[in-house]
């Protein structure tokens, strides 16, 4: 394919294509191999595996990548031979294929240009897998040595010549596909000596002559020493565009002058006879040689007479389900798809204020308004779902990770994953893979000890790590827990005083110790390893986690475990607000954050020395953060006991008291970039517009601690210098959230 | 999501179109919008000129500079407002549905300033055009690129690169305080 003339760029086009496409591939491959370790996979997703595995390598032959041809080449022949039955699932033969898996990925990254791989790098699998393919007595004539030569892969010569008859009727769409039937014809005369006999019955008049359409059909008659399977493979990627029927007639010597009789047929438009030599009779009988492959991979197919209809290799379902279910979409587009319907929910909502204000004279109109108001919520709903994903697409990598990570530490790990199928915008999506490899990796170094530890603590030999998913309200909730040694507090504390990040002589409770290891910049692995320890980590994780407006928990027991909560809200796009007045200003809190909200009596709030206000709430102390003091607003309620308290709870699981004027109301607003014309502006993480056309800001939760810190710096610094230490010693935790 | 791709090359703001048309052509045809802001006539370089629109309430911003107003909403983008008057040390504008904003792209971004009122559309040859005597020190005139004798009156050139490039540097330093 490459050998046309296509421009250096489009190549790369079509290389940046087979790349994107190995990706998609490759997930899916992943996610039908994990399940081969505990159960024995159906047919379907054998032939899924395989399909995934063949178009690798048909693509990477076609780009000249002939190490990965290579080894999807033995790998497709040990698939092949599950498929017909020759081999049987065992322990052994699951291992293989989740270790070719694995090698198949990691070969395509290489062939991206992502790293480099050992010269012998998958050999043993490959290996492995001849080993399998002579066990299983399917040593087959074509498809089993990986041969670094692309071309040929055949070079077991099957004893004697056949004589197949193929009947090839293309669809008028042939050539829409791309395909074109002289390749073919080139291709098969390359292989053995070639009779053609073209049908010119079905061409038009040239008045009624499409350009675009196929209207020929051949009857070829062809002799080679190859298989069936070698011959059905060069009609492979027409399959489903043409009807085709391949059967091997006789010994090589008869004739190829009997391609002119069946012409005739195929010209008066009579379905040919059935085919002297049934395909699924040559299953069994192994003398047959030269047929062995041409097992129809339906098992239902073969207890057919071949018919018209196009023996592709893969089941049709398979292949028009995929291609019919979904569509590619330029993200882009879905973007602007997003915002325009935003646009629109925001325009209704202006509407809906102007009517309301316009009072009666627009209470007919009000009532059609509602329903507009209806069906615009229903299609933003429809928009957003558009982007819409399950989490498999992140999930899926983990298993090959863990297997990675643990292989190079030398532990056993066992993932379990659950929620695969929760569904979460695609961006969203796409910055999850970091923080969850992160924490994955973390996990199995850090948590997990190795398996003689284990034994001695009487855990298990195999260590355990669960990653799970679950819709919470407009959230997804993301677990990632292990049954490891859990957080050592102690081990940790030190090194954070060794490093300065905190001051010695506090004490801390042991939830504010384990918040240290979202502190920027250490690690308490003892060694540092090529798997983690180099000292970007969870602070990374958190300020991932934190710019998707989500929150990371974490929980840990010593002895028993850690587990990370991600608290991630479904999409960017749109929040559910709570809108609060200061002042002559409004201003949106997410609703995701607000625990409550109150009116404290008088004598709950105490000032402390310094400056700083808190709130009794039910026996705790929360820290009030005035949103006029912080952001300078006038004409604002000043106390709180004639305000009120929204309590919000920050990513770190610290609460703070927010004192604002008045609720307004719980509204769905639609989030707008502060920062496509402006800078970012501490305390505020976006804003929205209000159904009255007015910008409302809306306010991030995290970041108002050390507003608040910051200006309460001010003060002390005016007021007393020597108490400014303290304040400082309490600020990293904050400033991590 | 941004808006502003499908317009004239933003690079062409005022800066480097009258750069180029002071330097290099001394006979091209160059057009400037003018306004007036207290009893001084300024002009910008019309190409970078978005819309021009009345006044409407702006959403304060916490802890700007006093000169910022806030940001509106421009049919879903929001833009932020600077008041000219007193971006130029003269006192905040007391805004009215008489005053007007200029909205105009530069550096990629959209920004909206608020003026007394647009006079005219001045057509002049860029040769026309008359340098900035050198001040003192004291005054910071980086932001004044020329100037334009209309009849027996004066209109500055602003540059609005250079007047929010450095109010972007004032931005961060109070920022970072």
């Amino acid at each position: 394919m490459n050998e046309t003339a296509f421009g250096a760029t489009e190549l790369d086009r079509f290389r940046a294509t087979f790349f994107e496409e190995c990706a998609e591939l490759i997930a899916d491959m992943e996610a039908r191999l994990a399940g081969v370790a505990t159960h024995v996979v159906d047919a379907e997703e054998l032939n899924a595996i395989f399909r995934a595995v063949h178009s690798i390598k048909a693509g990477a032959g076609a780009f000249g990548l002939k190490r990965l041809v290579g080894f999807s080449h033995g790998f497709e022949a040990l698939l092949d031979c599950l498929r017909s039955g020759r081999l049987v699932q065992d322990d052994r033969i699951s291992h293989v294929l989740v270790r070719g898996g694995d090698v198949l990925a990691a070969l395509v990254d290489e062939a991206q240009g992502r790293g480099e791989l050992a010269a012998n790098f998958g050999s043993d699998v490959s290996e492995e897998m001849l080993a399998l393919l002579d066990d299983g007595s399917c040593a087959a004539q074509d498809a089993v040595r990986p041969t670094p030569a692309v071309a040929q892969p055949d070079t077991v010569a099957a004893p004697g010549l056949t004589h197949y008859r193929i009947r090839f009727r293309p669809l008028a769409e042939l050539f829409r596909h791309a395909n074109e039937p002289l390749l073919l014809i080139r291709e098969m005369k390359r292989i053995g000596t070639l009779a053609t006999c073209c049908d010119l019955s079905a061409l038009p008049g040239l008045d009624a002559l499409e350009p675009e359409d196929a209207y020929l059909a051949w009857t070829f008659d062809l002799i080679t020493d190859k298989s069936l399977a070698t011959v059905t493979e060069i009609f492979e990627f027409v399959d489903t565009d043409c009807t085709l029927q391949i059967e091997a007639i006789a010994d090589a010597a008869a004739s190829p002058n009997a391609a002119a009789a069946s012409a005739a047929d195929a010209a008066s438009g009579k379905a040919p006879p059935p085919p002297a030599s049934h395909p699924d009779k040559a299953k069994g009988a192994a003398g047959h040689g030269a047929s062995v492959h041409a097992v129809p991979t339906e098992p239902a197919a073969g207890q057919t007479a071949p018919t018209q209809a196009s023996p592709g290799r893969l089941p049709a379902a398979g292949r028009a389900g995929s291609a019919s279910a979904s569509i590619r979409v330029d993200l882009a587009r879905i973007d602007r798809l997003v915002n325009t319907v935003g646009e629109l929910v925001i325009t209704q909502a202006m509407l809906a204020q102007q009517l309301t204000d316009e009072g009666n004279i627009a209470a007919r109109i009000l009532r059609g308004h509602e329903d507009l108001a209806q069906l615009t919520r229903e299609l933003q709903e429809c928009v957003m779902a558009i982007r819409m994903q399950p989490v498999k697409s992140v999930f899926q990598r983990m298993p090959r990770l863990v297997r990675e990570i643990a292989a190079k530490l030398g532990k056993e790990v066992e993932l379990v994953m659950r929620g695969e199928q929760t569904e979460v915008d695609k961006t969203v999506i796409e910055e999850l893979a970091d923080p969850l490899t992160h924490m994955i990796r973390n996990a199995i170094d850090h948590g997990i000890e190795d398996p003689a530890t284990r034994a001695a603590e009487g855990k298990p030999a195999i260590g355990r790590i669960e990653l799970s998913a679950a819709h919470v309200g407009s959230n997804i909730l993301i677990h990632v827990a292990d049954d490891g040694a859990g957080i050592q507090r102690e081990k940790l504390l030190k090194k954070a005083i060794e490093r300065g990040i905190v001051p010695p002589n506090v004490d801390f409770e042991d939830s504010e110790i384990d918040e240290l290891i979202f502190a920027p910049g250490f690690s308490t692995a003892q060694v540092v390893t090529d798997v983690s320890g180099r000292g970007v980590g969870m602070d990374v994780v958190r300020r991932n986690v934190n710019a998707l407006g989500g929150r990371i928990l974490v929980q840990s027991t010593p002895g028993r475990g850690t587990r990370f909560t991600l608290i991630i809200p479904l999409t960017l796009a749109v929040l559910d607000g709570m809108v609060v007045a200061v002042g002559d200003e409004k201003y949106i809190l997410p609703l995701t954050s607000i625990v409550e909200s109150y009116r404290p009596d008088r004598h709950t709030v105490c000032t402390l020395a310094g400056g700083g206000q808190v709130a009794a709430v039910r026996g705790e102390y929360v820290r009030l953060v005035y949103l006029w003091k912080v952001f300078s607003v006038p004409n604002a309620v000043t106390e709180p006991w004639n305000g009120l308290v929204v309590l919000v709870e920050t990513a770190s699981g610290g609460k703070i008291g927010v004192v604002v004027d008045e609720l307004i109301g719980q509204q769905q607003v639609v989030i707008k970039s502060l920062q496509e014309n402006f800078d970012p502006v501490a305390g505020i993480s976006g804003a929205t517009i209000l159904g009255n056309g007015r910008v409302a800001l809306i306010i991030d939760i995290e970041q108002l601690p050390t507003l608040g810190d910051r200006r309460r710096r001010q003060w002390l610094d005016e007021a007393a210098a020597n108490r400014e230490q303290r304040e400082t010693a309490s600020l990293p935790l904050a400033l991590t959230g | 999501m941004r808006t502003n791709e499908d317009l004239p090359n933003p690079a062409l703001t005022a800066a480097s179109a009258i750069a180029a048309a002071v330097g290099e052509a001394p006979n091209r045809t160059v057009q400037f919008i003018s306004f007036r802001v207290g009893d001084q006539q300024f002009a910008i370089d019309i190409m970078a000129v978005r819309e021009i629109k009345g006044w409407t309430d702006t959403t304060t911003l916490p802890n700007q500079p006093e000169y910022l107003l806030g940001v509106l909403n421009l049919r879903g983008t929001i833009v932020p407002i600077y008041d000219l008057r007193c971006r130029f040390g003269l006192g905040l504008t007391t805004a009215t549905r008489a005053h007007v904003v200029i909205i105009v792209s530069l550096m990629d971004r959209i920004i909206g300033l608020l003026v007394d009122a647009v006079s005219d559309i001045i057509t002049i040859k860029s040769s026309e055009i008359r340098p900035v005597p050198e001040m003192d020190r004291a005054t910071a005139t980086d932001y004044l690129c020329g100037l334009i004798s209309i009849g027996d009156s004066m209109v500055v050139l602003l540059s609005l690169e250079t007047l929010f490039a450095q109010s972007t540097q004032m931005d961060t330093s109070t920022l970072a305080a």
